[in-house]
């Protein structure tokens, strides 16, 4: 079991050995397969409150397949995930939110957007009025409240996409590329907008091919390849000094190419 | 025979005349039209979209059901409402036969499963594109229907005008239930049959202006609505 805390002593929380907390979310065993084809292969995990984790990995590594299945849109072929040590149920989805590569922009304004999100999870009223509020100057959306969510930029669009899911008060942000095809401009504004929510104590599980952006945000890493772990720990070791041949050719920019009848890369580590 | 120059004069000159008859016949089409297209959206709107938004057992065959009925023969539908609301049928209590109601139910009975068959395939496209941003919401089933019927609105103004158009310019189902009866269920299109085959081209023609016009006015209107729509990114 790749336990995230574990490997931390350096730089994250200690976590001792009276630390009996249970990790947050946690995959046992997950597998996916589909068309005869495993696209992610026992993947263990387990990833506590309050991080922010980057998962990392060429594409189609099965990182945007992990990240589904953790949030409960996908079901695993094998396998399962764990929320504070139970079965993912309607409760434990309710707890978090995930904003998409591309984000989904309802066709209303952006004020629109913020408000079905929060009516959906049964926030009315002044409630549901305060938290419109609290995203839009969180966004810093406040003078495009009335514009249509889809004529807004990219940078916006994805800013809108990440107040809408904090406004319904996550424990749990997953965030798929966030910053894939942005500006500088943009991408800066939503990485503000991730550490404020971090600060505020949501716990952050990001995807990123943006390997500055890993080492400006992650404090762990996840790294993925060919559907199974290849390496996980600090996101500075990681990044730094990782050990797994596979997060070793993508720091270095090299074109890796597994040799064939190489053992399971989670083995060599 | 009078020229074809001379009978579209003399119809112009009925139409703007605002001939008695002529506008009581207009009123009658449109309020049985208009009607029975709003009942047709109450039913088939939230039947498209269900199908179009859920997987569920038989989801296919209703489909199937659906695109099917689309091309309903509109004699079929008028002879069997009249067999239903007919003095023997079963609901001939009612006495509704010869009525605009039964042009209502006719006309309902033609246009539902239109409006409900291009619903499903509008309300499909679009939860596409948001299946995953509610499933990850938890968009619950009600929500799910009236996000989707609200945010796909201007197609679906589309879908409505297409069976309006079906609606307004059918002539066999009302003719049969209706009876097309002077003052009481003459509407548009029977009496443009009627006064064509009595010789008097004036009424005739005088309608069909109208009714062009009436669908030439609701389709620039729709357009123009949807051409708002796509600029605000709404469509």
């Amino acid at each position: 079991m790749r336990d995230l805390a574990s490997e931390f002593t350096p730089l994250g929380p200690a976590i001792t050995a009276n630390d009996v907390r249970q990790p947050l979310i946690e995959t046992r065993g997950l597998c996916f397969e589909d068309r005869g084809q495993r696209l992610l292969d026992g993947v263990d995990l387990k990833l506590r409150e309050g991080r922010l984790t980057v998962v990392l990995g060429a594409n189609g590594a099965g990182k945007s397949l992990l990240l589904r299945m953790m949030h409960g849109l996908l079901s695993p072929t094998a396998g399962e995930v764990l929320w504070q040590g139970r079965p993912l149920d309607r409760a434990a989805r309710r707890a978090q939110a995930m904003v998409f590569q591309r984000p989904v922009m309802l066709r209303r304004s952006v004020r629109a957007n913020l408000r079905f999100a929060l009516s959906v999870r049964g926030v009315m009223g002044r409630e549901r009025a305060r938290r419109e509020a609290e995203a839009l100057e969180l966004a810093r959306l406040n003078d495009l409240a009335d514009r249509p969510a889809r004529v807004l930029s990219g940078g916006e669009q994805q800013r809108l996409a990440i107040a809408r899911a904090l406004a319904c008060a996550p424990e749990l942000l997953f965030l798929d590329e966030p910053t894939a095809s942005l500006d500088p401009g943009s991408t800066q504004a939503i990485e503000d907008l991730i550490r404020t929510a971090q600060s505020a104590g949501v716990t952050i599980v990001m995807i990123t091919h943006d390997a500055g952006q890993a080492r400006r945000l992650g404090q762990d890493a996840v790294f993925l390849h060919g559907g199974r772990i290849a390496e996980t720990g600090p996101a500075a070791r990681v990044l730094e000094a990782p050990r797994a041949p596979a997060a070793q050719a993508w720091r270095e920019g090299r074109l890796y190419l597994e040799p064939p009848g190489a053992e399971p890369l989670r083995k060599i580590i | 025979m009078e020229s074809f120059w001379g009978i579209l004069s003399e119809a112009f000159t009925l139409v703007l005349s605002w001939d008695p008859d002529l506008v009581e016949i207009v009123g009658l089409s449109l309020r049985v039209t208009l009607t029975a297209v709003g009942i047709a959206c109450l039913i088939g709107l939230p039947l498209g979209a269900i199908v179009g938004a859920f997987r569920f057992p038989g989801r296919g065959a209703v489909a199937l059901i659906l695109n099917a009925l689309m091309g309903l023969p509109p004699v079929v539908v008028g002879l069997m409402v009249y067999l239903m609301l007919s003095a023997s049928g079963p609901l001939g209590v009612l006495g509704l036969l010869y009525t605009p109601t039964a042009m209502i139910i006719a006309q309902t009975i033609l246009v539902t499963p239109i409006v409900a068959a291009l619903t499903k395939q509008v309300v499909e496209d679009l939860y596409t594109e948001y299946a995953d941003q509610f499933a990850s919401l938890g968009v619950g089933m009600a929500d799910r229907v009236g996000a989707l019927l609200w945010d796909a609105r201007y197609s679906l103004m589309t879908v409505a005008l297409a069976g309006f158009g079906r609606a307004v310019a059918e002539v066999g189902a009302v003719m049969i239930v209706g009876g097309n009866i002077n003052h009481v269920t003459r509407v548009m299109t029977t009496t443009i049959a009627l006064e064509t085959s009595k010789g008097n081209l004036q009424l005739a023609l005088a309608l069909g202006v109208v009714l062009l016009t009436l669908a030439v006015l609701v389709n620039g209107a729709v357009m123009a609505l949807r051409a708002s729509a796509v600029r605000s990114a709404y469509a």
